[in-house]
């Protein structure tokens, strides 16, 4: 399995590391504070640690520590825009249900 | 499904928890909303892809209109279509100098003197409401772009607006239900949009020619910090200006070619206004601009303005920027070659002719490659995002500095400055005064802004007055002010006087930005403080008053009540005792008096017998001629 992001997702991506002026890539993880267990966290990395995996998608690295792998492995990252408003979305296989705001989920 | 945003590492928000912040810049002419995402600030758009909500509103029998509709309704109803009403934000109706080419109705405040209404077919309005009419279009468009409620804003003001006018803005941010951050100066929120914190050390020059104002700021970095080394300005100097001059040029071509020209209707003087206004943008990238357009009376305008002829009609309006840019130069002690760098914002700076002549005065090219009417609201965003705690490291710190000198009011109506023009915020600076009179037991304080000496000849702050000064020789009173100024660049000022310890203070907040019910909140708590602390003192005295004669008839009782008192007297006095006792436990301050009066009557009779005895006794074994009488 792999996290994969869209080709959209992937300029957006590349235009905000770009701006920010540093960084490797991008971190998708997942906290266990959410309203139904999981949360996820999109991150700038500046810093990788050794148990990391790493994922490419059309040129930006994807970072992702072994403890969330496991709950969001499969995920595609997209962005998109919903009316003004406009950012990423996880499309994750793995989730069995999440709260009606989408930013929690459990497996 | 909620949409998400790259954090900075380990910054990442719980859910529902997104701090939303933006940046909004409240300009005279436009005003625009920005907001960092994913680390990058980007200006928010409107429905209809525009980033620019024209500063104008259109009040309706029972609607308000904000933005390009009101614009467009600026001719056919110029009389509540208000535009640039930034200009008159905090100030005073005789402060409004060219009253004659404005079509409002201008209106006194019936209760605050000096501030000024405006009268729209919607009833009168502030300048701080019409600002906030503004700004709620504006927070619209942001919680929709954001998906949720704003946590902050910062609104940004010109580096010149003083107190009032700051005090205004805020004013207008809270009305429209905003949570003010911090008010930022715009050339400082330029430098920010720049990223000239990035940049390592140096000295920068904010060039700012708006639609109303004109600023000149001179920043100087160093480890990422701005500090403000001088600003300088003309508050009534702006884009506005150059549309102005095109205006009057196009009436004298219509009047030297027309027979019997009539005055202009007021819808008339917004459309050639409008006319000069595309006229000067399309002057940006052509040679020539055609003004054409039919005027309610049927006649034709049709004249053609080449960039030679704008160029000298508006020349002097140009070199009208570059006295207050010469006078910051020479505040910030500075000369061209310490200059590393001129960012120019502002739609009028598009002119070319403005481009030429700020490069000719400090002698290199000017930084344009951001859109320089959206460089401060996107710096403006980013203060904004670091205020509110999204990002954790390499926070920057603003450093603004104070656009006049703050001063009180000496004997003789004169000025004694305590904060000088261009101090860095926040401030506190104290000072020393003293009494004036033999005795003198209170003092009024006085607080003004501005470079003139007289106090008549600045801006009135605030008044209030230190009382409880102990009487004391003219000139031995020592009274410390101490002004300090926030980081939003508002006043609060104290005096105390150092040896009784009484302190009196004022934050100043001009009386226009009060409400009605505010006003009467604050005096009837004033009263109702008054009441109680009469009360409690009365009570305090009374009780005082009670012990102390308790205390010496115990005393006088147990010296010789038993010799010269008969039981029962002796019952009576200590009945009346017992009373008072209880009653001081109390708080009816009355009640006490009279135990206390009544115990005193009780004991008239013993303390003639005491005084008797004491007479007997000295005299006791005394012959008449060994006492000297």
């Amino acid at each position: 399995m792999a996290i994969t992001l869209t080709e959209t997702a992937a300029q957006r991506v590349e235009k905000f590391l770009a701006n920010r002026g540093k960084g490797i890539g991008l971190r998708l993880g997942v906290k266990t504070t959410g309203c139904s267990g999981m949360a996820y966290t999109l991150e700038f990395v500046d810093d990788m640690l050794p148990e990391d995996s790493i994922f490419e998608s059309y040129g930006v690295k994807v970072i992702v520590d072994p403890k969330s792998l496991v709950y969001i492995d499969g995920t595609e990252l997209d962005f998109t825009k919903e009316g003004l408003n406009e950012g990423f979305k996880f499309n994750n296989p793995n989730v069995k249900d999440e709260c009606g705001c989408g930013e929690s989920f459990t497996v | 499904m909620a949409l998400l945003q790259i954090s900075e590492p380990g910054m990442s928000p719980a859910p529902h928890q997104h701090k939303l912040a933006v940046g909004i810049d409240l300009g005279t002419t436009n005003s625009l909303v920005a907001t960092v995402r994913s680390g990058m600030s980007t200006v928010l758009h409107d429905e209809h892809g525009h980033a620019l909500l024209p500063s104008v509103v259109r009040y309706l029998e029972n609607e308000i209109v904000v933005g390009h509709a009101a614009q467009a309704a600026q001719s056919q109803d110029p009389v509540n279509t208000i535009v640039s009403v930034k200009r008159f934000m905090g100030r005073a109706l005789n402060d409004i100098t060219d009253r004659a080419h404005i079509p409002y109705h201008f209106v006194e405040n019936a209760s605050s003197e000096g501030i000024l209404e405006l009268k729209t077919r919607a009833g009168l309005k502030s300048p701080v409401e019409i600002s906030a009419d503004i700004l709620k279009a504006l927070k619209i468009r942001a919680e929709k772009a954001l998906g949720g409620e704003l946590t902050g804003v910062v609104v940004t003001v010109p580096a010149y607006f003083d107190d009032a006018q700051r005090q205004a803005t805020k004013d207008a941010a809270r009305l429209a239900g905003l949570n003010v951050l911090r008010l930022l100066n715009e050339p400082t929120a330029a430098a920010v949009a720049y990223g000239l914190d990035n940049a390592s050390e140096g000295v920068y020059v904010i060039y700012d020619l708006g639609g109303g104002t004109f600023d000149i700021s001179i920043l100087r970095l160093s480890k990422g910090i701005f500090e403000v080394l001088a600003t300088n300005g003309d508050s009534a100097l702006g884009g506005d200006d150059f549309d102005h001059r095109i205006y009057c040029w196009v009436l004298d071509q219509v009047r030297s070619k027309t027979a019997d020209f009539k005055p202009l209707t007021e819808a008339d003087t917004r459309l050639l206004l409008t006319k000069s206004r595309q006229a000067k943008e399309w002057l940006t990238d052509n040679h020539e601009a055609n003004i054409l357009c039919k005027l309610s009376n049927g006649a034709l305008v049709d004249e053609t303005l080449t960039v030679q002829q704008f160029v000298s009609l508006t020349e002097n309006l140009v070199s009208k920027t570059l006295s207050p840019t010469r006078k910051a130069m020479r505040d910030a002690g500075l000369s061209m070659e310490d200059i590393n760098g001129v960012v120019l914002v502002g739609g009028a700076t598009r002119m070319p002719h403005i481009r030429h002549a700020v490069q000719a005065f400090f002698k290199q090219e000017p930084l344009t490659n951001l859109d320089p009417d959206k460089v401060v609201a996107l710096g403006a965003a980013i203060q904004a995002n670091v205020l509110v705690g999204n990002r954790s490291e390499e926070d920057l710190l603003l450093l603004d500095v104070t656009p006049l000198s703050l001063g009180l009011e000496t004997m003789g109506g004169l000025v004694e400055k305590v904060i000088p023009r261009n101090s860095t915020l926040p401030i506190a600076r104290a000072q020393d005064f003293t009494t004036y009179k033999d005795g003198q037991t209170a003092m009024a304080i006085h607080v003004v802004q501005g470079e003139r000496e007289l106090v008549a000849d600045c801006r009135s702050l605030a008044r209030f007055e230190l009382r409880g000064i102990p009487p004391m020789a003219a000139g031995a009173a020592r009274i410390r002010v101490t002004f300090q100024v926030d980081a939003d660049g508002l006043l609060s000022v104290t005096a105390r006087e150092q040896t009784s310890g009484v302190e009196s203070n004022i934050t100043v907040k001009p009386s226009y930005g009060l409400s009605e019910d505010q006003i009467t909140t604050m005096l009837k708590d004033s009263f109702g403080a008054a009441e109680s602390d009469k009360a409690a003192r009365m009570l305090r005295e009374a009780t005082v008053d009670a012990q102390r004669l308790i205390e010496a008839i115990q005393a006088a009782l147990a010296e010789n009540g038993a010799t010269l008192l008969a039981q029962d007297e002796r019952d009576t006095i200590q009945a009346h005792l017992e009373a008072l006792h209880t009653l001081c436990q109390g708080t009816d301050s009355q009640a006490i008096k009279h135990g206390t009066e009544a115990l005193n009557h009780a004991t008239e009779n013993f303390a003639a017998k005491r005084m008797d005895a004491s007479v007997q006794k000295a005299l006791a074994g005394k012959n008449l001629d060994s006492l000297e009488l």
